[in-house]
């Protein structure tokens, strides 16, 4: 989805201009919306129209802003550039910073339009004027001096394009409910996962302890060894819980075959830490034949890049974890790039943050038995997000049938 | 303001005006005027005009407007190598003291320009020029009916002129698309006979335009298109008189019907061109 802002100036009204290229821009296969009407009220005065248009790609919006140029109709802010300020101080943006959005994003320096990278929303923008870059960046990354973009002149979003009804990923696809049908939903999202493979994309799994309570490990394992998961993003408790479980057939000292306690089973997940601990971290584990099945064996066993970002609550926690939450947050951009769909299961915190690094453009699926976080998750400004209120292991094991 | 005579090239003069209250018409003689290049459908340089023939036919309509209508006529000196110079309608549009000097879309027509600055800066006109891009045409696209600015786009002049123009007159300016090359200026395709009357060929417009044109002017009289290709449209309006090129007895008929008298003028050698009376003559205000 491409869109600008157009002004039509003059007599318009009467003379029917203004709707003739509203009707060019429809007619063109785009849409529009007026952002401001003033409408002159003497004879000789004239009105003005901003008008907002989205069209479904860039070629589009050239063919419609080519089109209704010859009626009057131009860009706005064209030519006018984005305005920067030097950072006061390390961590700290200017005044009025321009905040980014998840949409691709570009911003006018020396007549040129630059797109901003990555695309990660809640960003200040720093341009490089010598290497005329823009590059989005966290508000703790920034270094004393760097020119950052404020205001909001010079600046052009486009928002993701709308797909087709009939997609499973659509505009702001389905409200999130309990009742609704999910068996064709489930197996167009095993559909898109295999598209996304096919074309070399690589598939994130975000997933809460809930995933191993639950029963649905095996499920995720064996997506993993179908390589249908190159990323994965979690907690200590997910990694904590999968091998508690590898260890001792617990999780939270619960046997998950026979629902049944088991004695000073409260212990068995502290006694998984400490033999992690033990042998150095999880990779390692594997490779001593200390752990020798579950979730995050899969992972070592089958290349799978995982990420553990901890937080105040972890018992522990295992080695692996990151406890370094800038460095997790950081470590878990560059993991993102080339992502072309993330699974979140089970999970709010973690998957609130990789929402909030993912660009709009990254199809997401948000499986949650509480529908306030898959609101939550779908909500966020994500256009092509599917949320699935539903216990996780019949999604899993519904999903794993049709891959 | 008096204009004073020019004693023209073609050894045509402008005389006493006896209808100073209704306007002045600037003219040029048809010296050098032929088909040099092709700029509408209507011109091709295999259909040359005969010079004899068009002199005569000018010097027909100038002595109408002269003597028969009482009209006080200007004449601007014709220049070699500029052939439409004849249409002095298209030079710019002459409003109050101001010249609006036209911005012309081919290259070929945009010598014709400085003599017609030349012209109205010796009588006094602050001269306006549009932007380069800002294509302009004059009198050619921008026809007053009643207090209204009609103004004819996309082929010719470009819309952004037009908005130009409103601030300049101060004026409402409603913008028409032309659809058809072979009527490439409004005044091909639409005359204004009074305030609130006109004839116009429809389909030289856009949906819009016929829109725009039904509910601004009361009374509007459609032409065939034999006619409209006649430049029927293209027409001369004095008071109650209507000056057009001969043989449209259609719109002829229309016109006496409705109290106009009509004289027809052959403008053969003209329409080779792509116009006809009114791209003959440019109206200047008197100041």
């Amino acid at each position: 989805m491409a869109r600008t802002v157009v002004q039509l100036s003059g007599h318009i009204i009467d003379s029917l201009i203004l709707p003739k290229v509203l009707d060019l821009i429809i007619g063109l296969g785009a849409e529009f919306q007026i952002l401001d009407i003033q409408v002159g009220h003497r004879r000789p005065d004239r009105s003005d129209a901003k008008i907002l248009i989205e069209a479904p790609s860039a070629e589009m919006l050239e063919q419609v802003l080519a089109k209704i140029k010859e009626h009057g109709a131009v860009p706005l802010d064209e030519g006018e550039p984005a305005r920067f300020q030097p950072a006061p101080a390390d961590g700290i943006f200017p005044e009025n910073f321009y905040a980014t959005t998840n949409l691709r994003t570009w911003v006018r320096i020396q007549e040129n339009w630059l797109e901003v990278q990555p695309v990660e929303m809640d960003c200040g923008v720093r341009v490089d004027t010598a290497g005329m870059r823009a590059e989005a960046l966290p508000i703790h990354k920034a270094r004393k001096g760097d020119l950052i973009v404020t205001g909001q002149h010079g600046i052009k979003i486009a928002p993701i394009e709308r797909q087709m009804p009939h997609e499973t990923f659509e505009f702001m696809s389905s409200p999130v409910s309990a009742e609704q049908p999910k068996g064709l939903l489930v197996r167009e999202i095993a559909e898109s996962m295999k598209n996304v493979r096919r074309e070399k994309g690589k598939i994130l799994v975000v997933a809460g302890p809930g995933l191993v309570h639950t029963g649905a490990s095996a499920y995720l394992v064996e997506m993993i060894e179908k390589n249908f998961v190159q990323t994965l993003f979690a907690g200590n408790g997910l990694a904590v819980h999968d091998i508690e479980s590898a260890l001792y057939g617990t999780s939270l000292g619960v046997y998950l075959d026979k629902k049944l306690r088991a004695s000073e089973g409260h212990e068995h997940h502290l006694w998984a830490i400490n033999k992690i601990r033990g042998a150095g971290g999880i990779r390692q584990a594997v490779e001593q034949g200390l752990l020798t099945k579950g979730i995050f064996h899969a992972c070592v066993k089958n290349g799978v890049d995982f990420l553990l970002a901890g937080s105040i609550r972890d018992d522990g926690p295992l080695p692996d974890v990151i406890t370094d939450t800038l460095r997790a947050q950081d470590l878990m951009r560059e993991k993102i790039r080339s992502v072309g769909l993330v699974l979140m299961m089970a999970t709010t915190l973690h998957a609130i943050a990789t929402g909030n690094l993912l660009p709009a453009s990254v199809k997401t699926v948000c499986v949650d038995i509480n529908p306030a976080v898959v609101t939550k998750l779908t909500d966020r400004g994500t256009f092509q997000a599917v949320g699935l209120v539903t216990d996780v292991e019949p999604f899993l094991r519904e999903l794993c049938g049709y891959l | 303001m008096r204009l004073p005579l020019i004693e023209a090239a073609g050894g045509v003069a402008t005389r006493n005006s006896k209808r100073e209250k209704t306007m002045i018409l600037l003219m040029c003689p048809p010296l050098y005027y032929g088909i040099e290049y092709e700029i509408n459908p209507w011109m091709s340089r295999s259909r040359q005009t005969d010079p004899q023939v068009a002199q005569q036919q000018w010097r027909s309509l100038y002595r109408l407007l002269q003597d028969d209508l009482q009209v006080e006529i200007a004449l601007v000196e014709p220049r070699p190598g500029l052939p439409d110079m004849v249409f002095t309608a298209n030079a710019g549009l002459a409003w109050n003291n101001k010249f609006i000097s036209s911005n012309f879309r081919h290259e070929v027509r945009r010598g014709e320009s400085i003599h017609f600055d030349n012209w109205f800066q010796a009588r006094g006109y602050e001269i306006l020029h549009f932007p380069e891009q800002s294509y302009f045409e004059g009198e050619g696209d921008m026809l007053m009916c009643g207090d209204l600015w009609f103004a004819g786009y996309h082929i010719r002049s470009d819309i952004h002129s037009h908005q130009r123009v409103s601030e300049i007159v101060q004026g409402e300016v409603l913008s028409l698309e032309l659809t058809d090359d072979w009527f490439y200026h409004l005044d091909t395709c639409f005359c204004p006979l009074s305030n609130n009357q006109a004839i116009y060929y429809p389909p030289a417009f856009d949906g819009y335009a016929l829109n725009v044109l039904e509910h601004h002017i009361g009374t509007l009289i459609a032409v065939t298109e034999d006619e409209a290709r006649r430049f029927a449209c293209n027409a001369i309006v004095v008071e109650k008189n209507v000056v057009i090129n001969d043989g449209c007895p259609e719109i002829r008929a229309q016109l006496e019907a409705i109290g106009f008298s009509v004289f027809e003028i052959p403008l053969s050698e003209f329409i080779k061109a792509g116009g006809s009376a009114k791209c003959l003559a440019l109206k200047v205000p008197r100041a």
